[in-house]
C-alpha cells in the first residue's frame, strides 16, 4: 500500500496545542486555557485537540472528546518528549527546562509568566529569548489577546546549545587532555 | 588567664580556618592522576535536573561513578535521574551511579530569615554525606541544597582531607541577576560559569562558554 493511512493523514490534519505548567502547579494559566473563550479562540484558528499537563494543580478540568474538539488533561509524565512532538503549539510555564524542550523541538512556544511567584527570575528568560525572537510570552491576562492576534510564523528558529564546550572545559579542569 | 588562653586558642583555630580556606579556595590544583573522577552532582526541582543532566550528557564515561544529591521533596528528579542513567548503562556496562535525598533547604517561596535554619537543618545531612563519598569534583547548578554541599566539599579541603573541585553552572534562566546560591557560590567554587555575556560582564571572575544547555 503507498501512502499514509488514514489516520495519519487526519493526524496530520488535527492541528494541536499542549499546555504543561510543569513539576509546580499554575492554575490560574490552567484555568485560563481550559476556559470557554480560549478553547473558542483555538477552534477558530484551526486547532481540534488540547492537551493539558497540570503538574500538582488544584484546578482539574475535565477531559472530554467531541467530533470538533477534544480535550486531554493528566498531571504528570516522565517525559513530555512525545507530546511535545505532536503539538503544533506549545504554551508553556517559563521554566527553562520546559521552554528549551519545547525550542529544541522547534515548535512554536508561547511561555506565559506567573506573575503570582515571589522572586519571580523565570521572566529573565522568557524577556530575553523573546527579545532574540525565539518565543512570544505574556501574562494569563493578555494571553488570549496574543493567540488572537499573534504571527508564529514570525518566530525564528532555536539553535541548540553547545554542552561539548562544557565537557572540554571541564576535561582541561580535571586533567583529561586530549 | 583561663579566659586568655580561651581567646588565644579560638584566635588560632579561627587563623587556621582562614588560612586553609584561602589555600583551597585560592589554589586550584590542575592535573590530578586519578582515571576516573568521583562526581558529586547536586540535583534538585525540576528545571535545575534537568539542565544538569543535560551537561553530565555530555561527558565522557571517565566521569564515574556519579552520585546524585536531591531535595527529599523531588519526586520528578529521581525520575528524571534514574530515566538518564537507565539509558547511559546501555551505551557503557561500566557505568555507576548512586541517589542521596537530603533535606530541602528552601523551598521556592519560603522567606530568607527562615531559610537560615533549614539550611542548618540540611547541613547536618549533607555533611556526613559529603565525607562519605569524599568526591573529586562536585557539580552544581544552584537548587538550595547545593549550598551545604559544597560547604561540606569545602571542610573537607580546609581539614586537608581531600580537595574537592566545585564547579558551579548557573541556571540559564538567570540572564541579568545570580541566583542566591549563585551569590553565595560564586565566592566558594573553583570555576563558576554563566550562560549569558551580560552576567560574565558583572561577574569578572565567571566563566562564559555560551549556552551550554
Amino acid at each position: 500500500m503507498s501512502g499514509p493511512s488514514r489516520a495519519s493523514r487526519e493526524a496530520v490534519a488535527m492541528k494541536s496545542v499542549f499546555v504543561t505548567v510543569g513539576t509546580t502547579s499554575f492554575d490560574e494559566l490552567v484555568a485560563c486555557v481550559s476556559s470557554r473563550a480560549t478553547l473558542q479562540i483555538l477552534r477558530r484558528l484551526g486547532y481540534r485537540k488540547l492537551v493539558l499537563q497540570i503538574g500538582k494543580g488544584r484546578v482539574v478540568p475535565d477531559s472530554f472528546a467531541s467530533t470538533t474538539f477534544s480535550l486531554i488533561v493528566y498531571r504528570y509524565k516522565n517525559s513530555l518528549k512525545e507530546d511535545i512532538k505532536r503539538a503544533d503549539l506549545i504554551i508553556s510555564h517559563a521554566g527553562a527546562g520546559s521552554c528549551l524542550e519545547a525550542l529544541e523541538e522547534g515548535k512554536p512556544l508561547v511561555v506565559v509568566v506567573n506573575e503570582k511567584l515571589m522572586d519571580n527570575h523565570q521572566l529573565e528568560l522568557a524577556r530575553q529569548l523573546h527579545k532574540e525572537g525565539y518565543l512570544f510570552y505574556c501574562s494569563c491576562s493578555t494571553l488570549l489577546e496574543l493567540l488572537r492576534s499573534v504571527d508564529l510564523s514570525s518566530l525564528r528558529r532555536f539553535p541548540p546549545g553547545k554542552p561539548e564546550m562544557f565537557s572540554e572545559f571541564l576535561d582541561k579542569v580535571v586533567g583529561f587532555e586530549k | 588567664m583561663n579566659f586568655f588562653f580561651c581567646l588565644i586558642a579560638v584566635g588560632g583555630v579561627a587563623v587556621f580556618v582562614v588560612l586553609r580556606l584561602w589555600l583551597v579556595v585560592g589554589f586550584r590544583r590542575k592535573g590530578l592522576k586519578t582515571v576516573s573522577v568521583r562526581v558529586l552532582v547536586v540535583a534538585g526541582s525540576g528545571g535545575h535536573t534537568t539542565e544538569i543532566l543535560r551537561l553530565l550528557g555530555s561527558l565522557s564515561k571517565d566521569y564515574n561513578p556519579r552520585h546524585y544529591v536531591f531535595a527529599d521533596t523531588d519526586k520528578m528528579s529521581a525520575v528524571k535521574i534514574r530515566l538518564f542513567e537507565e539509558k547511559r548503562a546501555e551505551r557503557d556496562s561500566e557505568s555507576l551511579y548512586t541517589t542521596h535525598r537530603v533535606p530541602r533547604s528552601r523551598e521556592v517561596q519560603q522567606s530568607w530569615s527562615s531559610s537560615v535554619f533549614t539550611t542548618l537543618y540540611a547541613v547536618c545531612y549533607s555533611l556526613p554525606l559529603t565525607f562519605r563519598l569524599k568526591p573529586d569534583l562536585v557539580l552544581c547548578n544552584g537548587p538550595g541544597t547545593c549550598v551545604p554541599i559544597c560547604a561540606s566539599a569545602l571542610l573537607l579541603g580546609i581539614l586537608g582531607i581531600k580537595k574537592v573541585i566545585i564547579v558551579y553552572v548557573e541556571s540559564i534562566c538567570r540572564v541579568e541577576t545570580l541566583s542566591l546560591s549563585g551569590k553565595i557560590l560564586y565566592h566558594f567554587s573553583d570555576y563558576f560559569i554563566v550562560q549569558w555575556p551580560a552576567l560574565k560582564g558583572k561577574y569578572p571572575k565567571s566563566v562564559y562558554l555560551g549556552r551550554i544547555v
